[in-house]
Formats: C-alpha cells, sequence, structure tokens
C-alpha cells in the first residue's frame, strides 16, 4: 500500500511543479545554455531541463536539484567510455528521454548510466542506455520507478560487466517494461523489499536475467527470460511471489530457469518453463507452492534437492521434458499431486480425471546420470527403458513415497 | 544393376511382408497420434519403436529375403550380369521398399495431421531419417551374415543375437563400463563406443534433435562441443553412413568369392 | 569351345574335383554323369562362373572366364531346381529374363510347346513343381547361344513334356549348339548324348561314345556299364586304401 501512494505522492509532485514557480530551461547548440552542466547549475528545484537533440560530452553529470530532467527526441550523453554518465544526488528526480552510451568498465566503482544514490521518489523512464557497464544502478533508495527502458550493455565475461537495473538496500520500487540485455545480470536485487517487478525482458545476460538476494515480499511477474546464463535466481529470500513469467532457453551446464536457494514461503504459478537445461533448480527452497506451471522441453523439469521441505507442487503440467524431476536424496518430503504428467501411462477407469495408478516421476536413469555424467549418452536406450521398468515396479533407488497418487490425465489448460 | 533392383523391387512391394510392415506403421502412427493428439508426442512414442525395430525387421527380412531367393540368385548368375550387380541390386530392392513402406506408413497420417507446416518437421525427418538408416545398415549386416553363413538357422540365430547385442546388450556393457571406470575422464570413450553402434547413433540424432536441453547440462568440453554444434551430427551422419556402406562393401567383397 | 585345363577344387575338406582338363571343341550332346559327389554339378557351375575353382582355367569361346562375366551371353543354363521370386507372374519372368540378357527370344513357340499360355498371368508361387520345370525350360531355351547347359532337364516333367524336352534338345543340336547335360535318367543319356563324359572321385575316368563305353566297361547297356565301372572303381579303389574306407565310400555311392 505504501508504494501505491508514494507512486501518487510523486506523480502529484511532477504535475504540480511547473504550476508553482517552476522555470522551463532549454538546452541546445545554439540556444543561450549549450551544455547541461551549465544548464543543471543554473536549475533551481523543481525546474524542467529540456535538453535538445544533439551529442553531448561532458564528463559526469550530477543532478542535485529536484528537477525534471526531459530529452528531446533522444538526445545523445556519451560517456567517453571513462566516466559514469549520470549521477542523481537528489529527491524526485525524473529522467526521460534520454540515450546515455558508453559507460567506461571499471573494476574498481560501480559506474553506471543513471546511478541514483541515497534518495526517493524518482523516475527512470523511457531512456535508452547503450554500451553500460551499470546500466542504471539504485543505492539504499526508495519509491522509485524504472520503466521502459531499453539497457543494452556488451557483456562478454562476468567479472569485467555490471548489471543492467541494480538495486541495493532498497524498498518500494517498480521496475516494470523494461528490456535489459548484454549485461551481467539483467536485474539484481540485493535486500530490495516490498517491490514489484513485472513485464520486463531480460536476455541474453551472462549471469541471471534477474537475481533476488536477500529480498523479501516482492513479486515478479509477467516478465520473460531468455537465453540467460540462468533464468532467475532467488537466494536467501522469504515470501517472494513469482507469477506468470516465461523462462526459454536457458542453456548450460550450471543453467537453470529458475534457482531457487534458502528460500521461503512464496508462491510460484502460472509461469512457463520451456527448453532450459533444468526448469526449477531448488536447494533448501521451503513451504513453497508450486502451482499451474508448464515445463516444457526441459531437460530436467525439476531438479528438487533433498534440502526441500513442504513444498506442495499441484496443477502444474510436464510435457515432453528429458526428466521430469530427480533428487539426490532417497527420502521424500514434498507433496506432489494432480499434476499432468506427459509420460504418464496409467489409465483412468472410474473416468474422475485422476490416473488410477500413482506416477512415479523420478527415474532410475536420472539417478544414474547423477552419478555418472556421460552416461546421458545412453539416453532413450532400450537397455535404460527396462533399467526404468525395474525401479518403477521395485523403487530401490529413487525415494519410495515420491509419487503423484492423483496425477491428471488431460494437461491443465 | 539397376534392371536386378528393378525387379527385387517389384518384387517385393508386392509381397504381403512389405503390405504387413506398412499397415503395421500406418496403423501405429494413427493411433498414436489419435491417442496423443500432439505431433510432437507421437514422434516422440514412434522414435523408440523404430530404432528397435527397424534394426530387428531389417536383419529377419535381410536374412529371409537371402535364404529366400538362393535360387533365383543361381538363375540371376547365370545370366550375363556383374555379381556385384545382383547382389547391390537386390540389397537395393529390399532396403527401398522397405524403407518406402515404412516411410509412407509413417508418412500418410503425419501428412494428414499437418507435419508440413509444423514446427515438428524437423523432428519428423529425423525419425525418417532413423528409420532409413538403420534398415540400410541391418539389411546390410544380415546380407553379410547369411553370405557367410549356408546354414539358414545359424543365420537366423546370429541375425538375431546381433540385434539383440546391438539394441540392449551393447548398452547394457557400455553403461556397465561407464559406471566402473567413473573416477576417470569418459567423454571420448562415451562418444567413441557411441559410433561403434549403429542403434546408439540414431539415438544421438534424436537426443539432439528432442533432449538438447538436457545434453546441454553436461559439463564435458568434449561432449559440448561434440553435442553443442552441428559437429554431432555431421559425425553421426558420417558414421552412420560408414555402417551402411562397410557391411555392404564386406557382403560385395565376399559374393565375389563364394561358390553358389 | 569350352577347354578347361587342371581344374581343382575343394569344399571344405571336401576335395571335389581332382584336376579336370576337359576339352569339348565341337558341337554335339555332351552328357556328364557320375555317381552323386563325382563332380558333376560343380564342374557345370565352375563353367557358370557359380563356383569359383581354387586352381585351373576354363576358357570359354578363346576366352578365360576367371573374373569375367560377359561371356555368359553366350551361355543358357537350365538350373537343377527352379525356385523363382514369389510375387512375379510367368509373363514377368520371361520378360525379366529377356530384358537382361538384352537379346532376342523366342519364348512365345515355347510357351506353346509346354501349355504354359494360360499360367502366363499366374504367380510362380502358385505353379506346381512341374509346371516351373517347364518355365525354367522356356528360360533356357528361348535364346539362340551357342553354349547351352541342362543340370537335370527332366526332373518334374510328365512324360508329354518329357518328349517334347526331347525333341527340342535334338533340334538344338541340328543348330549346331554345344549341349552340356547332367542327368541320372540313363535313357535320356542313351537317347540324346553323342559322348559321354565319365567323372569318378573328381576325375575324368572316361570320355567317348557310348559305344566306346559299353565295350570298354563290357555292359549290355549304359546303366550296366556304369555299374561295372564303380564295381572296378570299388576294386581299385580297395587295392590303394584300407577296406573300411572302401565300405564307407560304396555305402555312399549306393544310399547317396
Amino acid at each position: 500500500m505504501t508504494r501505491y501512494m508514494s507512486i501518487l505522492l510523486i506523480g502529484c509532485f511532477v504535475l504540480s511543479a511547473p504550476l508553482s514557480m517552476a522555470d522551463t530551461l532549454t538546452i541546445c547548440q545554439t540556444c543561450p545554455v549549450k551544455t547541461i552542466k551549465q544548464g543543471l547549475d543554473k536549475s533551481k528545484d523543481g525546474d524542467v531541463v529540456i535538453v535538445k537533440p544533439g551529442f553531448y560530452q561532458e564528463g559526469n553529470l550530477n543532478i542535485t536539484k529536484q528537477i525534471t530532467f526531459l530529452g528531446e527526441d533522444f538526445p545523445v550523453i556519451d560517456g567517453n567510455n571513462n566516466n559514469e554518465v549520470l549521477t542523481i544526488n537528489a529527491d524526485s528526480v525524473v529522467v526521460r528521454g534520454f540515450l546515455i552510451q558508453n559507460v567506461g568498465t571499471n573494476y574498481l566503482e560501480d559506474r553506471a548510466g543513471i546511478n541514483i544514490n541515497e534518495r526517493d521518489y524518482c523516475i527512470i523512464e523511457n531512456n535508452k542506455l547503450i554500451n553500460t557497464f551499470f546500466g542504471i544502478y539504485l543505492k539504499n533508495v526508495s519509491d522509485c520507478i524504472v520503466r521502459d527502458n531499453l539497457i543494452q550493455g556488451k557483456a562478454i565475461e562476468e567479472i569485467s560487466s555490471g548489471n543492467a537495473i541494480h538495486a541495493w538496500k532498497s524498498k518500494n520500487l517498480i521496475i516494470e517494461n523494461n528490456l535489459a540485455e548484454k549485461h551481467r545480470d539483467g536485474i539484481y536485487l540485493e535486500f530490495v523489499d516490498n517491490s514489484v517487478i513485472s513485464g520486463n525482458t531480460s536476455r541474453d545476460n551472462l549471469r541471471y536475467g534477474l537475481h533476488f538476494m536477500f529480498s523479501n515480499h516482492d513479486q515478479y511477474r509477467e516478465n520473460i527470460f531468455l537465453n540467460n546464463g540462468a533464468g532467475v535466481a532467488v537466494m536467501f529470500s522469504r515470501n517472494i511471489e513469482m507469477i506468470q513469467n516465461r523462462f526459454e532457453k536457458n542453456w548450460g551446464a550450471s543453467s537453470y530457469g529458475l534457482l531457487l536457494k534458502e528460500i521461503y514461503d512464496g508462491k510460484i504459478e502460472h509461469n512457463t518453463f520451456l527448453s532450459n537445461t533444468i526448469g526449477i533448480y531448488a536447494e533448501g527452497a521451503n513451504r513453497l507452492n508450486f502451482n499451474y506451471n508448464d515445463f516444457e522441453k526441459n531437460g530436467w523439469a525439476l531438479k528438487i534437492l533433498g534440502s526441500c521441505m513442504d513444498n506442495k507442487f499441484e496443477y502444474n503440467n510436464f510435457i515432453s521434458n528429458t526428466f521430469d524431476l530427480s533428487t539426490n536424496s532417497s527420502r521424500n518430503y514434498n507433496e506432489y499431486i494432480h499434476n499432468y504428467w506427459g509420460d504418464y501411462t496409467g489409465y483412468d477407469l472410474d473416468k474422475d480425471g485422476f490416473g488410477d495408478v500413482p506416477y512415479r516421476p523420478v527415474k532410475l536413469f536420472s539417478y544414474i546420470v547423477s552419478k555418472v555424467d556421460p552416461s546421458i549418452i545412453l539416453l532413450r536406450s532400450l537397455f535404460i527403458d527396462i533399467l526404468n521398468f525395474a525401479e518403477k515396479v521395485t523403487p530401490v533407488f529413487t525415494p519410495e513415497s515420491l509419487k503423484d497418487v492423483e496425477p491428471l490425465m488431460k494437461p491443465v489448460k | 544393376m539397376l534392371k536386378i533392383f528393378k525387379y527385387s523391387f517389384f518384387d517385393l512391394i508386392r509381397s504381403r511382408w512389405i503390405y504387413a510392415y506398412f499397415s503395421f506403421y500406418l496403423i501405429t502412427a494413427i493411433s498414436l497420434l489419435y491417442i496423443s493428439n500432439d505431433l510432437n508426442r507421437a514422434i516422440l512414442s514412434l522414435m523408440n519403436i523404430v530404432i528397435i525395430l527397424s534394426p530387428l525387421i531389417g536383419t529377419m527380412f535381410g536374412v529371409m529375403y537371402y535364404y529366400n531367393s538362393r535360387e533365383f540368385v543361381e538363375l540371376l548368375l547365370a545370366q550375363p550380369v556383374k555379381r556385384t550387380a545382383i547382389f547391390l541390386g537386390q540389397y537395393l530392392g529390399l532396403t527401398v521398399s522397405f524403407s518406402l513402406s515404412f516411410g509412407l506408413g509413417l508418412g500418410l497420417p503425419f501428412l494428414f495431421n499437418g507435419i508440413l507446416g509444423s514446427e515438428e518437421i524437423g523432428n519428423f525427418l529425423i525419425l525418417l531419417l532413423n528409420g532409413t538408416l538403420l534398415t540400410f545398415i541391418f539389411t546390410a549386416i544380415a546380407f553379410l551374415i547369411s553370405l557367410l553363413n549356408e546354414n539358414k538357422i545359424k543365420g537366423f540365430g546370429l541375425a538375431i543375437i546381433i540385434w539383440l547385442f546391438f539394441a540392449v546388450i551393447y548398452d547394457g556393457l557400455f553403461l556397465l563400463s561407464l559406471v566402473i571406470f567413473e573416477d576417470y575422464p569418459l567423454d571420448s570413450f562415451a562418444l567413441i563406443a557411441s559410433i561403434f553402434n549403429p542403434i546408439d547413433l540414431s539415438r544421438i540424432f534424436m537426443m539432439l534433435q528432442l533432449d538438447i536441453s538436457a545434453l546441454l547440462g553436461y559439463t564435458g568440453a568434449v561432449f559440448n562441443k561434440f553435442l553443442g554444434t552441428n559437429m554431432g551430427i555431421v559425425v553421426a551422419l558420417i558414421s552412420s553412413l560408414l555402417w551402411v556402406f562397410i557391411p555392404v562393401k564386406g557382403f560385395l567383397h565376399y559374393s565375389l568369392k563364394k561358390d553358389f | 569351345m569350352i577347354n578347361i585345363k587342371n581344374l581343382k577344387k575343394s569344399f571344405g575338406k571336401n576335395e571335389v574335383l581332382k584336376g579336370i582338363d576337359l576339352d569339348i571343341n565341337n558341337n554335339g550332346i555332351f552328357a556328364i554323369l557320375g555317381p552323386n559327389g563325382s563332380g558333376k554339378t560343380t564342374i557345370i557351375k565352375s563353367i557358370l562362373g557359380l563356383v569359383v575353382p581354387d586352381e585351373g582355367d576354363i576358357v570359354l569361346q578363346q576366352k578365360n572366364i576367371a573374373r569375367n562375366w560377359k561371356y555368359r551371353e553366350y551361355v543358357n543354363y537350365l538350373p537343377q531346381i527352379a525356385r523363382f521370386p514369389e510375387n512375379l507372374k510367368v509373363r514377368e519372368l520371361i520378360d525379366m529374363v529377356k530384358d537382361l540378357r538384352n537379346s532376342p527370344a523366342h519364348e512365345q513357340e515355347l510357351i506353346e510347346l509346354f501349355e504354359l499360355n494360360t499360367s502366363l498371368d499366374k504367380s510362380l508361387k502358385n505353379l506346381s513343381g512341374g509346371t516351373r520345370q517347364k518355365v525354367n525350360v522356356v528360360l533356357s531355351f528361348m535364346f539362340d547361344n551357342p553354349i547351352l547347359i541342362l543340370d537335370e532337364p527332366t526332373v518334374g516333367l510328365d512324360p508329354v513334356a518329357m518328349i517334347r524336352l526331347k525333341k527340342l534338345i535334338l533340334k538344338e543340336r541340328k543348330k549346331g549348339k554345344t549341349i552340356l547335360l547332367t542327368t541320372h535318367i540313363m535313357s535320356v543319356v542313351e537317347e540324346l548324348a553323342d559322348e559321354i563324359v565319365f567323372l569318378l572321385e573328381g576325375k575324368i575316368h572316361f570320355r567317348g561314345s557310348l559305344e566306346e563305353l559299353n565295350q570298354r566297361a563290357q555292359g549290355k547297356n549304359l546303366e550296366h556299364s556304369i555299374a561295372k565301372i564303380l564295381e572296378n572303381g570299388m576294386e581299385q579303389e580297395a587295392q590303394i586304401t584300407d577296406p573300411v574306407n572302401s565300405r564307407q565310400l560304396n555305402f555312399q555311392q549306393r544310399y547317396a
């Protein structure tokens, strides 16, 4: 609730600014004010600073007043690969309509295209950030909105790259409809609470499309995570809601659609996991509800380690995955029920929509593969089918209690 | 050679075995499409069937055809025709007619279910390719076996053993050695071992299509290079063709020395 | 026409031909006779290239046949057992052989001769053994080639067809052909053969006309003469080898 209030407050503020004592200041090559630096110096709280199209290369620009900073037709602000471009050291600053490019890589400081430093109520929207080290950097801020930005990096290796949107120790953020690509992480959140991340597309990032660390009570929904090192990592966090996201083609040796590590009490609903090496990898994940998700064409739809407890998987579809589920434990503390399993071959004589024979999603072969990697080359061998069948009849290596006792006969719509 | 091919082909496409084979695949494909109502899943089930059945049918019919046409071969051998042409012609007649009835049996139901425009067309082509390659490979092996064994029962026995070996036993030994030598780097071994079994090669084709997500989870560098790039397809294809070429060359070579 | 020099062939340990020299330079009907296992069929098959000799040369029409297949254009062969692709029809089979040999044929008169007209459109699998043999005969007689090799041509034929076949063979001889023939039916030999080549133990034991054979073996007729030759062979054999062996041989020859 508080975060919506604050958005409203910012809105009122932005609207009311020009009506009061605010001035409008225009910057262009032929104007009286020719550089952005001059303009920023001259402005005062509440002013609107408009930058006409042009190429501005003025080193680091520091906004210290509560201004609305507008670009017309995307004027270019160039960092010359040497410095941070825009630093915001004031509350309630609005930055809109700029093309910010060439933020230099630096191993000592986290340089960003736009850096908000311990300030609140800022809005960063409809900007393009190209060739950035860090894109938009929020440090200890609250009630900020980051919206409709395009953030494109050139990350080649993790060690020398930053995140497209990076938030640290912040709260009440709204991050929506951004396109974050080719950075280390698309969106990185550390100690960020009560925030909503929605409608973003995060792709081709080296590490994670979205990365939560020590963050609680957040929600991310309707995002697309495509072709990242791993889609989303949620670590050491509580009460995260993950809804209607799309995790696609996160391929590689340690690649997941969704990585869950030491997290508690969340919801994972209506997501689509398509063609990932591992759909969801969970380690120390507890009391989560996995409902109405689609797992399709993944290598492993789920890898749920023995350290996970009291999770419930219900009404999910598992279709054409190489392995539906694998685990490293011979015990099972999670519940799997009413899911649709594409490999299920049972029958439904009483026509109640549930199969009459329980389904065991863990195959012996997935156990073998986890012990001896190269044996994956024997996938779909008749010999392996025979082994799997034997294990199905009398489970020895796979958890006896891990079964869906009422598997669905038809996929959940 | 073409004439021999033509005659054995026209002889075979009128045999009831070809129709049985055709109807088997036709019925299987139709019922799988009907049950699963999904091209991808039907293809998946068919892959599992084809990979086991094509080699079996290939070896059994190869041996059977050879023994049944033994006197006919004598008649042909007395004609002014090259020996290699006779055997190659018969081999092609058999393989082409079987591949055709296999292809049509699967193709027709899938055509009616709109495979052409769908994204599953790649998988379907791999399915057809696998079935055809396996037919060619195992028929060639069957010809070689039966040329080397005058005794029918011995020939049939050997054919079944060879099929069983490649379909099941080989993979069992393969897995066993992987488990025993777990502590050593086994990437290259695993790949090379797959090349020496044509059924494993077809499985690799299939995996590269269907399980690429899982395969990319594997950490070995050799594996990754092999499976993650086109190299996998190329190497598997070349090896499969060698698997056709070497037994064919073998039975042609041996046919020149054989007394009839 | 046919010149065979030092032809040797073993199947495993079994030495079937132990050095055959045979020259046939004139036309006529040559009957190759001998007990079972004496190598009749092996010689015929060697000439046709069905069997690959271990040693020796076979020259047909002045050409060595080793690794050669073209010479078979001049040779027609009637095999012992006639089994054909089951699903082909008679007409198709005839057309096929014509097509394979790529030469003109006069199959129609032969079809009429053997009354095969009604069978032409039947599949080969539906034919009786005798009819198959008739088809077999048609296939080997419908071309005009200088050499004709007949392996047990009368097997399975009814008396009428047998008589017609014999006439046919004599007609072919008149055309100036060289005809090699094996058979177990002595009357056929007596009726047809100009010369007899008698094989024993993988060697040519005798070659000459029927009269010469009878004279030499002092038999009343061919059957008798052959029986005598075999008995004599036994005696000779018994002198060289141990008696147990010769008895075995005797047994084999009688019951094989």
